[in-house]
């Protein structure tokens, strides 16, 4: 072991292997560490870790469903990273602020956004699905990386305000390459700032491996900027889970921000604009599809005595009818007003746009004049 | 009224600003215990402590977007970019962040940020020290871009911008941070001039010469130097850059038939030719002449010692004033064609 492997309270992170409590084939893994922040995961509580695995896998597909068949413009599939995203939500709590990429569906779905709300942006409807203050979810980000400063930001203000609520930067392997993402942690390690980095490291930014990004695991960056790093199964959502929960307490101690890099996969594309044909091979899938999140926990409750058959067809059910209510709910997404293009641009009153805004008005309403002389109602009303 | 000099006034507005709003905060490079390096933020760290006036590590990416994130817990961040030419690693983060957030979130957050930029040339700096970056900010949707030219103006409009809930640019003349003027400490905030208003700041009939920051001494100046031939300019100091008060500047060229407007940036994609083309849809029937840019040539900022060639100044600026009414100028003889 390196020195660089604790962290000044001599936590282990372990950066080169990662921490696993439940094997692939559902073995329970003891591990005298991380054993105790999972303690209270009864059966109960891990079949309801189940619960929310499948429903949001469900609802993927359903999205992946409704973009294939022309409701909504684009999705990005969060398929094969359900442990890590459910795992790592599932220890917030409700004033942590979570600063997502754009493929944190579950996330989001774990903090109570709605099956609308969370269509509304991939439907091209408005600019955003929810209001960010009402789940303490910010605006879903695409530039990469661009939310790990402003989960920074802010957890600064949190020490400020003398809170022991933390933050959570969502991102992925490629972000790590981003100046904002190292900048954050620079910014994160000197201040102390209670932020969790979440790196889901699902191997692939879009065509390009991990291996392109860094030639060491990705925790290991982590010892660089003076914050532990651990390296955890993201397939595994016990150990996502207790990993999640270390590196909060540690926040809310006042001791600084933790990188956690939970190591998962992409089983679907990029998004549904994506042909990962193109640059991965069916070995790979298959090899990863071995390594399931829900598989691995349904083996492992079936071992300590759970009837796993009346599980699976409870949750199946359940699952069923969300993805119904997401179906339902994306023809309620109302279509915006022309008009409400020129909303939000300001908070306050601003010159230049009423005059662009009022112009355009008046473009449109000469159609509508039109449309009514045409129709005999307006004739000669110019 | 008190006689300060333009960083010091800029100082007592933020004081003033910190002192009335305790989620306001201070963020930038060499900002707290130094000062800043031209000493605007000098003794507010002392005042109002560190977690205040905050000394960040060096990333202008990372003082933004950290901004954006105190912006979503309330704060209300006021960020020093220490010159001009440093403010292009936090091009993303004011570009796609700051000024979209509000818009992206559907008006749930607010972004109200302050982002100082000392900008310009004439103080004999090194390179990336004498820029003049502010049509990039006002072409962005989102964004409201204002530079003070005077102690006056500069201690209420950074209180102005503090308080806008909307993201501002804030340019403030580095080469006039030592100019003195007199200013109202107490002036109200609610009496003040809207700081999207521009101001007339010498009266004339024949020419309206409009400009911004460190070029309104300038201008003024200028303009005693033509009465002296008999040439009556009317100055404007633009003050707001987006959005334009037109309807101030049309106001005045409806009187005058001529405009002449100068920046020391460059001519392309300019201020100008946006303040142009706006006077003219607005005052086609009132111009006595073509409008005339004064510019910066479209070069990377020159070497200390040719700078003076790529600044307008005052005999720079009379020159347009002499292309504008048709007296003998430099293009004199060149044809109207290829001028």
């Amino acid at each position: 072991m390196t020195p660089s492997d604790r962290d000044a309270t001599g936590l282990l992170t372990r950066p080169d292997h990662f921490v696993q409590l439940v094997s692939p084939t559902g073995e329970r893994r003891a591990d005298p560490e991380y054993d105790p922040w999972v303690a209270d995961i009864d059966a109960d509580a891990l079949a309801r870790l189940y619960r929310d695995m499948a429903i949001v896998r469900r609802l993927d597909a359903e999205a992946t469903a409704l973009q294939r068949q022309g409701e909504l413009g684009l999705w990005p599939p969060l398929a094969g990273q359900e442990a890590a995203q459910i795992g790592s939500a599932r220890a917030l709590r409700d004033d942590d602020f979570v600063f997502s990429s754009y493929r944190e569906h579950a996330v989001a779905w774990c903090r109570g956004v709605g099956p609308a709300e969370l269509l509304t942006v991939w439907r091209g409807s408005a600019a955003s699905g929810w209001n960010p203050f009402e789940h303490a979810v910010a605006v879903p980000q695409i530039i990469i990386g661009a939310q790990a400063l402003h989960a920074t930001g802010y957890a600064m203000g949190l020490t400020w305000d003398g809170s022991d609520a933390a933050s959570i930067a969502y991102f992925g392997d490629g972000a790590t390459s981003e100046g904002d993402v190292n900048e954050a942690f620079v910014f994160a390690s000197s201040f102390d700032a209670p932020v969790v980095f979440f790196c889901q490291n699902n191997q692939w930014a879009i065509s390009e491996p991990v291996g392109l990004q860094s030639k060491q695991h990705l925790a290991r960056r982590a010892d660089g900027f003076g914050m532990p790093g651990i390296r955890v199964d993201g397939n595994d959502v016990l150990a996502v889970l207790a990993a999640t929960r270390i590196a909060l307490d540690r926040a809310r101690r006042g001791k600084g921000p933790t990188l956690i890099e939970a190591v998962t996969y992409r089983m679907g594309p990029h998004t549904t604009a994506d042909d990962p044909k193109r640059y991965r091979t069916d070995d790979e899938l298959a090899d990863w599809r071995t390594r399931d999140p829900l598989a691995r926990v349904l083996a492992l409750l079936a071992a300590t005595g759970t009837d796993t058959d009346a599980l699976e067809h409870e949750v199946a059910e359940e699952a069923a009818r969300a993805a119904a209510e997401l179906r339902t709910a994306v023809t309620t997404i109302p279509d915006p007003e022309p008009m409400s293009v020129f909303d939000h641009v300001y908070a306050e009153p601003n010159t230049h746009l009423a005059r662009q805004r009022d112009r355009y008005a008046r473009y449109l309403a000469m159609y509508d004049e039109t449309d009514a002389a045409a129709s005999g109602a307006g004739g000669g009303a110019r | 009224m008190t006689a300060l000099t333009l960083g010091r006034a800029i100082n007592e507005g933020m004081r003033r600003a910190l002192a009335g709003d305790d989620r306001v905060v201070l963020m930038g490079e060499d900002i707290g215990t130094l000062g800043g390096v031209f000493r605007v933020t000098d003794g507010l760290k002392a005042e109002f402590g560190p977690n205040r006036v905050v000394d960040t590590p060096l990333s202008e990416a990372g003082i933004v977007g950290t901004a954006v994130g105190l912006a979503y817990r309330g704060f209300r961040p006021v960020v020093e970019i220490q010159f001009d030419g440093f403010i292009y690693p936090g091009f993303d983060q004011l570009v796609a962040q700051v000024a979209k957030l509000h818009y992206r979130s559907r008006g749930n957050v607010r972004m109200p940020l302050t982002i100082r930029v000392p900008f310009g040339g004439g103080i004999g700096a090194a390179e990336h020290h004498s820029e003049s970056p502010e049509a990039y900010f006002a072409h962005t949707a989102g964004l409201r871009v204002v530079a003070c030219s005077n102690p006056a103006d500069a201690y209420v409009m950074v209180q102005q911008a503090i308080a806008s809930d909307d993201p501002v640019l804030f340019f403030e003349p580095k080469r006039r941070y030592h100019v003195k003027g007199e200013v109202d400490l107490d002036a109200s905030l609610a009496d003040a001039k809207p700081m999207g208003l521009a101001t007339s700041v010498a009266t004339g009939d024949d020419v309206t010469l409009v400009t911004y920051g460190a070029l309104v001494q300038t201008a003024r100046d200028a303009a005693i130097a033509a009465a002296e031939d008999g040439i009556s300019i009317e100055v404007i100091d633009l003050r707001s850059l987006a959005p334009i008060d037109y309807e101030s500047v049309a106001e005045s060229v409806r009187r005058t038939g001529r405009l002449v407007v100068a920046h020391e940036a460059g001519e392309q994609g300019g201020l100008g030719g946006e303040l142009i083309a706006g006077i003219t849809e607005r005052c086609f029937d009132y111009l006595e002449a073509a409008p005339v840019r004064v510019t910066g040539h479209d070069i990377p900022y020159p070497p200390a010692k040719l700078e003076r060639h790529h600044l307008p100044d005052l005999d720079r600026i009379l020159d347009g004033v002499d292309r504008v009414l048709g007296r003998p100028n430099s293009l004199s003889g060149v044809e109207a064609g290829a001028r």
